[in-house]
């Protein structure tokens, strides 16, 4: 019986959400008083892979093979059932990232283990398995036991500071069957030189009030002063004025991070869905009534391209 | 061609979330049921897309009791050929996974479409596990399918980006916005679901390997702390000094 995290990587570096589950995994075994290995399937270097000791994983198995370079989630899931068969894992631990949401069910079928995504505490233990999770999209927390023998938890990114323990772990090469991927993959387009939203603890976000995309200056401006990443609401994907991909609310992406500035978005419910795990919300609004006011840490009630320029401004003075 | 979509019955999105026995259910007093909204205005509208054309059937499946009827009833008024209800009652992942499955397994589908995550679980654990109990490739989190013959071509998001990837049939895709645009059932679609079939079946024996303790509220918000339109460097202060989050 022991812990095997799930630590995927990108371009060979993995990835902060995986670094979480690292943690999360390597404290779950020290609740069930147990070993936490990762695996990492695809090419990284040796100091990246050491490194998942500095978060409580002790051995690190990592399978190289050419096959695994692009994820197919039917392969991978192959490959982590064989490490935990090989490792005694009863506990499987992933990121509630895009790999871990296609992999980690998949995962749990195989095992015939237990499933809770997108947990955002550690187990109880003392009466069952029982972890707490967000549902109603984010609007209320559920406590779930897991009462099968095997048990998979996908944790929710951002949810858990990563805390450093400054031990290495052993990287150890791991092999075994690998099937042929059937989902074969074109072409990738990610953008570089930005944290994804997904694991952005600051962020800034415009919506209609912005009047149009030629004003999307104020937001990345003000993003930029932060070292933050740029997201939008729904009406602004919707009219093309921002890729799909930095929408965030109910039909767009979930987020949780630790500052969340909303200019020129009122709050609709369905937006609030997708950011409401957000530590601490900032609205500006010229619409005292916005809704999204309710919901928000600090507002400023007020014309967005006059009060975004100065907190840029105050931003960059502070540093 | 046979396509699956898979639909789940849940709270409209502006529901009041309220939990009743003592935080152990939710409070259905005063909530209007809908089909999943990623169930239906992508999965499903984009199934309608390709029955219309390719002159594929469509199915529907549903695990629940007799309560989900007048949802899967709107599914087929969308345009679904046929409707499955498989009468089992629990809320965990594996066991209704493993009900889809088994009546995949008995059709058998070119398809199965399933929304990301219903929004009141938001588990995102059917279409995977569906998909290895049939030992199907999967995609996740898909934003557009395009089909040719029996090669699909998917747009999915990952970290940061897109990634475009083709499959052969029989696939598993589990669908979030940009698969299509929503519709709304006209008349004639509502009339003629009231005469197609929904077969109703029991379910096949499978373990519940999770279950719900308790639900809670989040801590109610302590309220804004607004900061003068003319001073926005306070803002910066107190995200800064008091909010300690730059």
């Amino acid at each position: 019986m022991s812990v095997l995290i799930f630590a995927d990587q990108a371009e060979g570096v993995v990835k902060k959400s995986a670094l979480e589950a690292v943690q999360y995994g390597a404290k779950v075994a020290q609740l069930l008083n147990t070993t936490a290995s990762a695996i990492v399937l695809g090419a990284a270097d040796d100091a990246s892979l050491a490194a998942l000791g500095n978060y409580g994983a002790s051995k690190v198995l990592h399978a190289t093979a050419a096959a695994l370079k692009e994820v197919d989630a039917a392969v991978y899931t192959q490959v982590i059932a064989a490490a935990a068969a090989q490792e005694g894992a009863d506990v499987l631990i992933f990121p509630f990232n895009f790999d871990g949401r296609a992999i980690a069910p998949m995962v749990a079928a195989r095992l015939k283990a237990g499933l809770v995504t997108g947990a955002i505490s550690l187990p109880d233990t003392s009466n069952g398995f029982v972890v707490k999770k967000n549902v109603f999209s984010g609007k209320a927390f559920a406590s779930v036991n897991i009462s099968a023998a095997k048990k998979v938890v996908a944790v929710m990114p951002n949810t858990f500071a990563l805390e450093p323990t400054g031990n290495t772990a052993e990287v150890v090469p791991f092999a075994t069957e690998i099937p042929a991927a059937k989902v074969k993959v074109l072409k990738r387009e990610v953008i570089t030189g930005e944290v994804p939203l997904s694991e952005a603890t600051l962020v800034v976000s415009g919506g209609r009030g912005l009047k149009g995309p030629e004003n999307w200056g104020l937001v990345e401006d003000l993003a930029k002063a932060l070292g933050a990443t740029t997201a939008c609401s729904r009406p602004v994907a919707d009219a093309g004025w921002r890729p799909h991909h930095e929408h965030v609310g109910q039909t767009g992406l979930t987020i949780r991070p630790n500052l969340y500035i909303a200019i020129g978005i009122s709050g609709a419910i369905q937006h609030l869905a997708g950011v409401n795990g957000s530590k601490v919300i900032v609205v500006i609004n010229k619409d005292p009534e916005a809704p999204f006011f309710k919901a928000a840490d600090y507002g400023i009630v007020g014309d967005a391209f006059e009060v975004v320029p100065k907190i840029t401004e105050a931003v960059k003075a502070l540093k | 061609m046979k396509i699956l979509v898979c639909i789940s019955k849940t709270p409209d999105t502006t529901a009041k979330i309220a939990f009743t026995d003592n935080n152990t259910k939710f409070s259905e007093a005063g909530v209007q049921f809908i089909i999943n909204p990623y169930d239906e205005w992508y999965a499903l509208v984009r199934a309608l897309e390709i029955k219309e054309a390719t002159g594929a059937t469509l199915h529907l499946v549903t695990v629940g009791g007799a309560d989900t009827e007048p949802v899967i009833r709107k599914a087929l008024a969308l345009g679904g050929d046929e409707a499955f209800r498989i009468n089992g009652d629990s809320q965990d992942s594996y066991y209704i996974a493993a009900q889809i499955a088994a009546h995949a397994e008995q059709q058998g589908y070119d398809i199965i479409f399933t929304g990301k995550e219903t929004i009141d679980f938001n588990g995102s654990g059917i279409g995977g596990m569906v998909a290895e109990m049939l030992q199907l490739p999967y995609v996740s989190i898909a934003a557009k399918f395009d089909l040719d013959g029996t090669t699909a071509t998917i747009r999915r998001e990952i970290e940061g980006g897109e990634e475009e990837v083709q499959v052969s049939l029989p696939v598993v895709v589990s669908c979030q916005k940009g698969m299509a645009e929503a519709r709304i059932p006209n008349m004639r679609g509502i009339m003629a679901a009231r005469t197609k079939p929904l077969t109703v079946t029991e379910p096949v024996a499978a373990e519940t390997l999770t279950s719900i303790v308790s639900f809670e509220l989040p801590p109610a918000k302590a309220g804004v702390k607004l900061v003068p339109a003319d001073n926005p460097a306070e803002l910066v202060r107190l995200l800064h000094e008091e909010a300690k989050v730059i």
